[in-house]
């Protein structure tokens, strides 16, 4: 891995904006391309090109498998708990509108925010879950084996 | 005619040269960059077919993570493809010749490229473009169909995804069991003490000769790197 100067260098200032590219796909979704499907992916993606350039034992202690099993839980929580949640309001399931009774509009705009979240945890999660599933399973290579 | 019809004509020879290049191909490695090549121009041609949300997923999930899955997955098999027997090739040629005329009786049935009279411009489509503004104050009509209008379908989605990664975690583990697995590729029994990786690893072709002195681990040749440890040299260590 130390050969690769520029890689490093490069990935390490590229990283931060991926990822932050990531979270700008999601919130701006209502008004652009984009959502939290995409934006999980990119966030995920993120983490597997930190795993690729500095190891996945770097990787593992940046995000810890145990954060990636509870936040594909959590996303899936989120978005069936929104779901719940207009239940116990008095709509019906997902439909955002009982959030906000006088703007049902607003509601939407929360509904969306929240279902949005869930969507891009789980996804994210599951993408580096994946990851680290296949990737844990042989040992680092060397340069040549390549 | 629309003036990305060449572009478009362009990206879909492109599809059928990678397609055909990835069928021919024998090594694993060029086949898993070849697919992400398949991805990108997919991806570029769905920009210029304005599905950019779509276009936003397969070069993320296309090329970019399948991409590192797939080769992930291929460090756990064979670095090549086995050639198959021709006599093996009638059966899937067969259904793919049945699958593909299929395909050219129902392009009839198919409205033409960029009709506004389509299943998918008519009925409830133009309604959600119609009352998006009003009903859900968002300019982006992909979203309001998505997370509110068909919350239910996205919903299934997650789940779906959610249910994939279950099912990975449940068959490989989150660690890969924790570094102390056991595989046997190719009959060769490795561990994280004897990995692969972990030594240099001989090969068939530079293994050495019968006449030569057997060596314990014999150095492997810069060109040895390609390829895993195959039988007769796992048998030997």
């Amino acid at each position: 891995m130390t050969p690769h100067v520029i890689l490093r260098v490069v990935s390490k200032f590229l990283i931060p904006l991926i990822a932050m590219f990531a979270f700008y796909v999601q919130f701006h979704g209502d008004f652009g391309p984009g959502g939290g499907f995409q934006a999980g992916v990119i966030l995920a993606a993120s983490v597997i090109l930190y795993a690729l350039i500095f190891g996945l034992a770097e990787a593992k202690k940046a995000i810890p498998p145990s954060w990636v099993r509870i936040g594909m839980t959590l996303g899936v929580l989120l978005y069936g708990g929104t779901g719940v949640m207009t239940w116990l309001l008095g709509g019906e399931f997902l439909n955002y509108g009982v959030f906000s009774p006088e703007h049902p509009s607003h509601g939407q705009h929360w509904g969306i925010l929240l279902v949005e979240l869930g969507v891009l945890l789980a996804v994210a999660s599951v993408m580096v879950a994946i990851f680290y599933a296949f990737g844990s399973r042989q040992p680092d290579l060397t340069e040549e084996d390549w | 005619m629309p003036s990305t019809i060449l572009l478009d004509i362009g990206f879909m020879a492109m599809l059928v040269v990678v397609a055909f290049s990835i069928i021919r191909l024998r090594s694993l490695f060029a086949i898993v960059m070849l697919q992400g090549v398949y991805s990108l121009i997919c991806a570029a041609w769905f920009v210029s077919l304005d599905a950019v949300d779509v276009a936003f997923t397969e070069a993320a999930v296309g090329a970019g993570v399948s991409t590192v899955l797939m080769l992930a997955a291929m460090l756990l098999a064979d670095r090549d493809s086995k050639p198959v027997p021709m006599s093996r090739q009638f059966g899937p040629l067969l259904v793919v010749i049945l699958a593909g005329l299929a395909m050219f009786y129902a392009l009839g049935d198919m409205p033409a490229y960029g009709d506004a009279h389509s299943a998918a411009n008519s009925y409830v489509g133009m309604d959600y473009m119609a009352k998006t503004a009003e009903e859900i104050h968002i300019p982006n009509v992909v979203t309001a169909v998505l997370a509110s209008y068909r919350g239910y379908d996205t919903f299934g989605e997650t789940v779906v995804i959610f249910s994939a990664g279950l099912g990975v975690l449940l068959l490989l583990g989150l660690n890969g069991n924790a570094g102390k697995w056991r595989a046997q590729p190719n009959g060769v029994r490795i561990s994280k003490a004897s990995a692969p990786a972990a030594r240099k690893r001989p090969m068939p072709k530079d293994a050495p000769q019968p006449t030569q002195k057997p060596t314990p681990k014999p150095a492997a040749k810069p060109k040895a790197t390609r390829k895993r440890v195959t039988k007769k040299t796992g048998e030997k260590s």
